[in-house]
């Protein structure tokens, strides 16, 4: 007998700041101090967000709530690595990337307050809205990346999905179609190391979630997801990578959620609390203004005046908010089809007139 | 422009093809449906014609592949899906039921998905396990979506035309047995048919007979059988199952005063029951005997050795329409 190596593999864990906020080797061109700020600020204003969104939950205004605290490198990050004119299909826990990317906190109030024009962004009309059944939405995402191979358009689509997603078909199946036809995907797993009550460990055997990528002919790498100058520059050469025609990436950035699953979750019933705390020194807003201070690039003053204006800003979004009046009940027969079909007029008047 | 005579699936091809003339948005997509031109022979020849941007041969996943074309779709392109065999739908559900046919509504209609999916659908051809599905009732409850279901060649063609043109999200199911069963005179000059309107085949004033998809030409036979013993039937084909033709069911019934229908599916919840339910609503007054339903029993779809005991056909339908007739 005589056995060669049919295939080797191997997956990289790129990091370019260490815990405390220092660089290891030299940092990206794009990574000046002055282009770090934005992303700092956009951090700080998505964890504000979650805050404010958590709070509004505990006195019963908004309905249950996914929060982002720990992970909101992830979605800055990609979304900052992305064009205006690509698409992002996210699942639930991407506040950050939709802030940036444009979708208002008014919106994203109205959604998690139970009100459908929540997805109806203003700004990036073509992003996909929030995705409840995990994973379900990464073959939207090949099919979005496939009408721009099919249009020669220059564009991407951008799909996010956790830890416990990758573990759903739909991943592997829109896997298989970006490999088979190098389409211009990237999809980011926020790996936060739960899903729900369940560890990483117990998700998968697989060493990594990125080498999944790698069955179906895809580049898979792993990032620090809580280093946003990692996750940017990851994303960022994947997206002009698939831009130029090379094909799919697909990039696991490791962070850790430090929040309950959902305001409806105790995570005291599955998860040690020195785990939680152990990781609150790794975050990833402490990390980058860490560095930023050390550069001479931020200040406690700049830092109260962020807060400040974040505070202000959620404070006054979630009061217009609550201003909002709600759609009229026959909103729920509106956009069934585009045109409504007879039996439905039918049942729409007589839900207005019982 | 003249006729050509057709097949069913002669006319699905021509219907594609059409519509992918007509407007470069459209694209077929699944799996062999390229180079082999569909298990069925009805994406022949349009790889030639319109090229593999537009014709695409795909990897063996169909939940991914609904997943796919909503993406597509979304985008603005009118993807047709062929998904092979009946039982191999059921796997696109959690696509189509989470995503394709709310996706207009959860967005305020800022997303939307004109997509059409096609499969062959229903028996009577000895084929194989899982292959002879009835899946219809299944994704006419779902709010947001069309199902669609020709009996004959010019049907077909219509109605796979006004599919591919609908904005919204349509099931289009193929009688597998009726594929190649008759040809008929189709002109291929892009006349999309309604879908929501069902065809009156055959007037008749004692029993009206609703039937569609694989049992039409059973409910016209039975008609035709019936006719020698006295017995005048209107025979309708459904066609569109959702929305329902409610208005030409009542109007149909409150001619002849009794209603058959007759459904390959199982029994219970079926469409059968909603056509049903819908003349007891609305319709009361003009029945002159109990609603007969015909279907196939509530039991799994069995292997071809014993199809024929599962499959309603001529006689069952035209033993119902007696048992009305007694009535009164
Ligand atoms: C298909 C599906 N199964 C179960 C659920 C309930 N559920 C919501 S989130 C979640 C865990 C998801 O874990 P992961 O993919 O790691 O994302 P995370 O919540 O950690 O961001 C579960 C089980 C769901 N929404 N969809
Ligand atoms: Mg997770």
């Amino acid at each position: 007998m005589v056995t060669t190596t049919a295939a080797q593999f191997s997956v990289a864990l790129r990091r370019h700041l260490d815990r405390d906020g220092g660089a290891l080797g030299p940092l990206p061109d794009w990574a000046a101090p002055a282009a770090l700020v934005p992303l700092y600020r956009a951090m700080a204003r998505t964890r504000a967000f979650d805050q404010k969104a958590v709070a509004l939950q505990r006195t019963g205004r908004l309905g249950t709530y996914a929060s982002s605290l720990g992970q909101e490198a992830v979605g800055v990050g990609l979304a900052a690595a992305m064009r205006e004119e690509d698409v992002l299909v996210p699942s639930f826990r991407e506040h950050g990337a939709q802030l940036w990317r444009g979708v208002t906190m008014h919106e994203l109030f109205l959604y998690w307050g139970g009100d459908e024009r929540g997805s109806d962004f203003a700004g990036p009309r073509q992003d996909f809205p929030v995705n409840v059944p995990v994973g379900s939405q990464a073959p939207h995402a090949a099919g979005v990346a496939l009408a721009f191979r099919l249009r020669d358009e220059p564009r991407c689509a951008v799909c996010v999905l956790g830890d416990g997603a990758t573990s759903k078909g739909d991943l592997a199946e829109a896997l298989v179609f970006a490999g088979v036809w190098r389409l211009p995907l990237v999809v980011v797993v926020s790996n936060n190391q739960w899903a729900i009550s369940v560890p990483r460990a117990r998700q998968t055997a697989a060493a990594t979630l990125a080498q999944k990528a790698i069955a179906a002919g895809i580049e898979g790498e792993q990032v620090d997801g809580n280093d946003v100058i990692a996750v940017r520059t990851a994303v960022a050469e994947a997206l002009e990578s698939a831009r130029a025609g090379h094909g799919p990436r697909m990039i696991e950035a490791v962070t850790y959620r430090l929040c309950d699953h959902t305001t409806a979750d105790d995570a005291s019933r599955y998860r040690d609390d020195a785990e939680v705390s152990a990781h609150w020194p790794e975050e990833p807003l402490l990390r980058l203004r860490t560095h930023l201070h050390a550069a001479g690039a931020w200040s406690k003053e700049a830092e109260e005046a962020l807060l400040d204006a974040c505070r202000e800003e959620v404070e006054r979004e979630a009061a217009a908010w609550l201003a909002t009046p709600p759609q009229p009940e026959s909103a729920i027969f509106a956009h069934t089809y585009a045109a409504m079909p007879e039996e439905l007029r039918r049942q729409a008047s007589e839900a207005a007139a019982p | 422009m003249t006729a050509t005579e057709l097949t069913l699936v002669q006319a699905v091809n021509a219907a594609l093809a059409r519509a992918m003339t007509e407007d470069p948005a459209v694209i077929v997509l699944g799996e062999d449906v390229g180079a082999d031109g569909g298990v069925f022979r009805a994406t022949e020849g349009l790889l030639a014609r319109f090229g593999d941007r537009r014709v695409l041969d795909t990897p063996l996943a169909e939940a991914g592949l609904a997943g796919l074309a909503i993406g597509l779709a979304a985008q603005g392109l009118r993807p047709v899906l062929e998904i092979q065999f009946s039982g191999f739908l059921y796997a696109t559900l959690d696509q189509v039921l989470n995503h394709a046919a709310r996706l207009r509504n959860r967005t305020r209609g800022r997303l939307s998905c004109p997509l059409v999916i096609r499969t062959p659908s229903g028996g009577g051809i000895r084929a194989i396990e899982h292959h002879s599905e009835s899946p219809e009732a299944i994704f006419a409850h779902v709010p947001g979506l069309r199902v669609v279901a020709p009996s004959s060649p010019s049907q077909a063609y219509g109605l796979l035309l006004a599919a591919i043109r609908d904005p919204d999200p349509v099931i289009f199911l193929e009688p597998t047995r009726l594929y190649r069963a008759t040809r008929e005179a189709v002109t291929d000059d892009g006349t999309a048919l309604p879908l929501d309107r069902c065809r009156r085949l055959r007037e008749g004033a004692d029993v009206t007979l609703v039937a569609w998809g694989g049992l039409v030409p059973e409910a016209l036979a039975a008609a035709e059988t019936l006719a020698a013993e006295g017995i005048g039937c209107e025979v309708l084909d459904l066609a569109t199952l959702k929305p329902l033709d409610e208005a030409a069911i009542l109007a149909s019934v409150g001619r002849t005063g009794r209603l058959v229908i007759a459904q390959e599916a199982p029994l219970t919840c079926g469409v059968a029951a909603e056509v049903a339910a819908r003349v007891a609503e609305r319709g009361l007054t003009a029945l002159r005997a109990p609603v007969q339903r015909v279907s196939g029993w509530d039991t799994v779809m069995p292997l071809p050795r014993l199809e024929q005991a599962y499959l309603p056909g001529a006689a069952r339908i035209a033993a119902a329409a007696r048992r009305a007739m007694a009535w009164t």
